[in-house]
């Protein structure tokens, strides 16, 4: 909302000590926020003054065009009091019209500087201007011609012209509406200094005798009320007076013609959107009614669109002449013949008019005032206003008459205890000042006895219907200033659950292994899985669709974190990083089939059971926990060669953090993409799949540019922090000394050391402390297809020293269960 | 050492003259005094105290003497040896010394290489950001509250106060999934999970509800510098007895205080939430230039305040639609953008740095903010 300051001067008598920036603070102080002051050119320096021009020769040019060589005169603006010579491209304008003349020496907006110059071969000194040149408006048509009695020659134009004037623009919240009108503004900044507010809606208005323009309203819940004023006689090509343009244009509307520029005009004073049709066009009575289904109408954007039975429209016998509120059809429009006017003031629901300017997506100024809540009391004076102003300007006669149909809603009346603001905002509000200031915003004030008040909201103020509604007009009077800081002393929370903590210590604990974290987008599409090189049914490709998705290359919400993660990877290493450690922590969506999340009521929380079919309804959204090693995971340096990343680093972290938070994990082999089918793990927690690490295919590698053999794992870390034990019960350990013992075993190729190494605990029985595998030997002695495999097995007993013949025993036992469970014969 | 010489004539067996003796001990003390290393020594040590030395082989000869002169003999040989082995262990020390010392000069190294064996790790300051702001409200007794991403439409709007009809609602330009009739969206705000934690948990006198949400956010923004589809955010809400603006205003008080300095305050402006009446944006006081002289101040643009959030007393409708009772208990509710508050706290100037994944910006936060 765009207010020039002079114009809210006119409603609300300021004192002069109140500048702009304090009228400003004092309105965002009380809710209307401050977006910025404009100035319309502020920065032309003079002289700029009224000239009359004396001659016009046209003079034709080589290039085709045609200038004028004028004299103008500027009075003594000039110094000489003589004729000013001056060339101008424009032609809308005669000998003995009023134009305004920059003389040398001035500087246009932006910077243009203004001197005699020699040009199509004559001395031109100064410009006469045209409204953008001055920055008033985007009209390049022509020079602004000033009316016959703007003043004389030489005066100064600034003022004529609205130069320098400043112009709030505001930030209106949705539940003031009313603010969206210099009524509204002016009202506030009435309310903000305690002064007199002179209300342009109250009007004297003819009698209701219903002899205007004949209404039906066939919906009254759509439209309560609707009123119709005529006039006859209109010119119209009569133009709009410039403080009409001028301000328009201040608000950020463009003249259009007088009839469009009233309407518009008496939108921005009251608030109250209005529309005019040519009488002559109309056939019967206007209603306000339902659309039929399929119903079209040309709107005055010049499209058809089709209408549906919950559009309101205003229509007349041959159909719809406008959706309410919304958009007027262009049959009915004012044109350059139009001399008879119908002028419409209505008051539409908030509710309908948003629906159908959602729905035929066209947002517009009277709909952005009508989905807010317009005062339902103003059509009367909106039309009153109207006419005047046509009457005034195009000539008009009003016809008698004044047709209202209908009947304006009802404020709610609202009880609420007189110490309710103090209680809600800390502040110390007396009943007296509560009342007070209810009744400065406009409300009807009752007191019964002393702790409670009956209010009734202004017309102009549908926001207010609750006792809280109430509180906030109290106290933004008060000062929201004056809220007193105290801390409340009650909370006696439990501290971080569980899970908080261990999602810290992974984070941490990922970071201590040289991991970065990244933050990445969620968005993916079947692009992204084919870049994971999925297969067409991997149950992963199934997400959750977006309706509106930022890009439709990038339809769903991921998986897996994979995608983020590596696309993450591939971009540091394209901006030069030889080496890459990252991970992610998220949200990844799985859809599910329980239908869809029901809408409940808002009166009283939904009940148990509901709830939990509410809850049903979402995607499974477990946190996971991905990362990627790429290049080197140890560097290279002068202590000698680096350790580049593989398949073991991506399950070193997962086993290092599964120590951390207490949680053992099992591995075994897998072939999933997007990992190299033979250096997948699967990563189980008792049998239960959490996920894999491992190498990434080389195809993967190279769609997300990285070097080849990097590592990645992704897991369910949802699923791995709620296997951390609560409690750790605390080790038993023996301080006995240790026996250790080596034993190479050899074994078929595919026999896996985890499946040796289970068989030698189970055979060396309880005296067993620690089984490490610590060297794995292929070659010649050992033959084709097997492997010799080294373990160190350390033996203590926890209450004596062990024998030789025990921990050989013990050796013994294991070598034979690895023998026969993996056919391990000793080396 | 050989045994006692049974085979000896106690005529012909003479003691070692003191002249000689004292010459050998001597000639021992100049050579262990002369060693100059610890090699050096060794090799003294073996020619003057070692079994074939004129000091062990005088010893041995102690036997031999007659009884009479054995005493004699073996007092001036004892001490003899004994001034050779002291000077021997001293030197020894003196020696070690030196040559530890020697060897400590020599594996002097450049301790100014680099040692980045081990690739540094960071947490990205989005999470560290959001766990400061979480210990300072466990710190007042608080607890910290998390929900989806997907949501129930009706969690995330209507229970919000925001109906169907709410301009609010498409103000906020959701991410609906499909089809649009499944009713879910990805969350605009934090706030659902304030709906749910009054849902879960109810109030009573004894348990109010003081919870703090960070989580993640989605809206259909466009992906500037300013401006990102996914983004955080963090809320409070407080329900309890008596809750009115002045905690509101006390509890943001002591957050700006405690994220931005001490005397980093608050002020509030009205404003238009739709799940809080009143309502108020909070504006902080601009910690760099603290609202003075703040034509300059790149932070706060010259205003002295830097827009924080929105915050208000919770809209009994809202409590009612959470199944609250909205005449014993009121609350208050704020929230703010995490990822705005970190890029005026570390003066960040575009938005997508954080979402990038670049490591060389967030190694710079390491793990802690």
């Amino acid at each position: 909302m765009k207010a020039p300051v002079s114009w809210i001067r006119e409603y609300v008598d300021l004192p002069g000590d109140v500048t702009t920036e304090i009228l400003t603070d004092r309105l965002t102080a009380l809710g209307l926020k401050l977006e910025g002051i404009h100035a319309a050119g502020a920065d032309i320096q003079g002289p700029l003054v009224i000239g009359r021009v004396l001659t016009r020769d046209p003079e034709p040019q080589k290039n085709g065009k045609v200038i004028n060589w004028c004299t103008v005169d500027v009075g003594a603006a000039n110094g000489s009091g003589e004729p000013q010579g001056i060339v101008c491209g424009a032609h809308n304008f005669e000998p003995g019209d009023l134009v305004v003349v920059v003389l040398p020496g001035g500087v246009l907006p932006g910077g243009f500087a203004i001197s005699e110059r020699k040009t199509y071969g004559h001395l031109s000194a100064g410009m006469i201007c045209s409204a953008a040149e001055l920055g008033l408006s985007d009209d390049h048509d022509g020079i602004i011609v000033l009316p016959a009695d703007a003043g004389a020659p030489g005066d100064d134009a600034f003022d004529l012209l609205g130069l320098g004037e400043e112009v709030i623009e505001f930030e209106i919240n949705p539940d003031r509406a009313y603010a969206l009108s210099l009524r509204g503004v002016a009202r506030e900044a009435a309310l903000g200094f305690g002064l007199p507010f002179t209300d342009p809606a109250e009007r004297v208005v003819p009698e209701v005798d219903g002899k205007a323009y004949p209404v039906l309203i066939e919906d009254p819940a759509g439209c309560p009320v609707f009123t119709t004023r005529v006039v006859t006689g209109f010119d119209p090509a009569a133009a709009s007076p410039d403080f009409i343009k001028r301000r328009l244009e201040q608000y950020g509307m463009r003249s259009i013609s007088l009839a469009v520029d009233v309407s518009n005009y008496v939108m921005v004073e009251l608030g109250q959107p209005t529309h005019c049709y040519d009488r002559d066009k109309l056939a019967g009575p206007i209603r306000a009614r339902r659309a039929q289904a399929a119903e079209k109408i040309t709107t005055l954007d010049d499209v058809v669109r089709e209408l549906t039975v919950d559009d309101l429209v205003i229509a007349d016998d041959n159909g719809p002449i406008g959706i309410a509120g919304v958009m007027g059809g262009a049959d009915t429009e004012i044109s350059d013949t139009t001399t008879a006017i119908v002028i419409e003031a209505a008051h539409f629901d908030p509710t309908t008019v948003f629906r159908a300017q959602k729905r035929h997506k066209l947002p517009s100024e009277a709909s952005k005032r009508f989905e807010r809540g317009v005062d339902p009391l103003l059509p009367a004076a909106a039309a009153d206003r109207v006419v005047e102003l046509l009457v005034e300007y195009g000539g008009a006669t009003a016809e008698p008459g004044f047709t209202l149909v209908g009947t304006a809603p009802e404020r709610p009346t609202i009880q609420v205890a007189t110490d309710l603001p103090a209680r809600l905002s800390g502040i110390d509000i007396s009943a007296m000042t509560t009342v007070e200031h209810l009744r400065a915003i406009g409300a009807v004030v009752t007191e019964h006895g002393v702790d409670t008040i009956e209010v009734t909201g202004p017309s102009w103020r549908p926001d207010i219907n609750e006792p809280y509604d109430l509180v906030e007009e109290v106290v933004r009077i008060v000062g929201y200033d004056q809220v007193p800081s105290v801390l409340p002393r009650r909370a006696t929370g439990r501290g971080l659950t569980r899970t908080q903590r261990l999602r810290r210590q992974v984070g941490r604990a990922l970071a201590g292994a040289g991991c970065v974290e990244v933050v990445s987008f969620p968005f993916v599409g079947e692009a992204t899985f084919d870049k994971l090189g999925l297969p067409a049914d991997d149950p992963l490709r199934s997400t959750v669709a977006l309706a509106n998705p930022i890009s439709s290359e990038e339809p769903g919400y991921t998986t897996t974190l994979l995608p983020g993660l590596l696309d993450a990877a591939g971009r540091n290493i394209g901006r030069g990083s030889s080496s890459v450690a990252l991970f992610e922590t998220g949200t990844v969506a799985f859809p599910s089939d329980n239908g869809p999340a029901p809408i409940y009521g808002v009166h009283a929380g939904p009940s148990e059971a509901e709830l939990e079919k509410l809850l049903e309804a979402l995607p499974v959204q477990p946190q996971h926990l991905a990362v990627v090693l790429a290049g080197e995971r140890t560097r290279s340096g002068w202590w000698g060669a680096g350790v580049e990343a593989g398949w073991s680093d991506a399950l070193a972290v997962v086993r290092r953090l599964a120590d951390e938070i207490g949680v053992s994990v099992e591995v075994s082999a897998a072939a999933r993409m997007p990992w190299h089918p033979g250096r997948c793990a699967l990563i189980t927690i008792d049998e239960v799949e959490i996920g894999h690490a491992g190498e990434l295919h080389p195809s993967v590698c190279k769609a997300f540019g990285l070097p080849a053999r990097s590592a990645a794992l992704e897991v369910d870390l949802d699923a791995l922090m709620a296997a951390a034990p609560d409690v750790t019960p605390g080790p038993k350990f023996s301080t006995m000394p240790v026996a250790k013992e080596d034993v190479a075993l050899v074994v078929e190729e595919t026999v896996t050391v985890a499946e040796v190494e289970a068989a030698l605990r189970a055979g060396a029985g309880e005296l067993l402390e620690s089984v490490r595998l610590f060297d794995v030997y292929t070659g010649e002695q050992i033959g084709a297809g097997h492997k010799s495999l080294a373990f160190a097995l350390r033996f203590r007993a926890p209450d004596r020293t062990l024998t030789e013949a025990e921990t050989s025993a013990a050796r013994t036992a294991a070598v034979a269960a690895a023998g026969e469970r993996t056919g391990a014969v000793q080396r | 050492m050989s045994g006692p010489n049974t085979d000896f004539d106690p005529v012909e067996v003479a003691a070692v003259s003191p002249a000689e003796l004292e010459a050998a001990r001597d000639a021992a003390l100049a050579a262990i005094a002369a060693a100059p290393d610890l090699e050096a020594l060794k090799a003294v040590r073996s020619e003057h105290a070692g079994d074939r030395s004129p000091l062990a082989l005088a010893n041995r000869e102690i036997g031999a003497l007659p009884p009479q002169a054995r005493k004699e003999a073996g007092q001036r040989i004892g001490q003899a040896r004994g001034a050779v082995n002291q000077a021997l262990a001293a030197r020894q020390a003196v020696l070690e010394v030196e040559n530890e010392a020697r060897i400590l000069v020599e594996e002097a190294v450049d301790v100014t290489l680099p040692t980045d064996r081990d690739p540094v790790g960071a947490r990205h300051p989005l999470t560290t950001g959001a766990e400061l702001i979480a210990d300072i409200f466990v710190a007042m007794g608080w607890e910290v509250a998390e929900g989806p991403v997907i949501e129930a439409e009706w969690l995330n709007f209507d229970a919000l106060n925001l109906g169907p009809d709410h301009p609010a609602r498409t103000m906020q330009d959701t991410f609906w999934t499909a089809p649009a009739d499944n009713h879910l969206v990805l969350r605009t705000h934090t706030s659902p999970v304030q709906a749910r934690t009054m849902l879960a948990r109810g109030v009573t006198d004894e348990a109010p509800i003081y919870v703090v949400c960070p989580g993640r956010v989605f809206r259909t923004d466009e992906y500037d510098a300013t401006h990102s589809p996914m983004f955080h955010q963090v809320e409070g809400l407080a329900i309890d007895k008596d809750i009115s603006m002045a905690h509101l205003k006390g509890t943001l008080d002591h957050f700006a205080a405690q994220m931005f300095g001490d005397g980093i305050t608050t002020r509030f402006r009205p404003s238009y939430f739709p799940f809080t009446e009143p309502s108020a944006e909070v504006d902080l006081i601009c910690f760099v230039c603290r609202g003075v002289d703040s034509d300059a101040c790149r932070t706060c643009r010259g205003e002295g305040w830097i827009e924080w959030g929105g915050c208000g007393i919770v809209n009994p409708r809202v409590l009612q639609a959470c199944g609250i009772d909205s005449s014993k208990y009121s609350g208050f509710a704020f929230g703010m953008g995490i990822d705005r508050t970190l890029m005026f706290r570390h003066g960040l100037e575009d938005l997508r740095t954080l979402f990038e994944g670049d490591v060389r910006f967030t190694t710079a936060f390491g793990s802690e903010l």
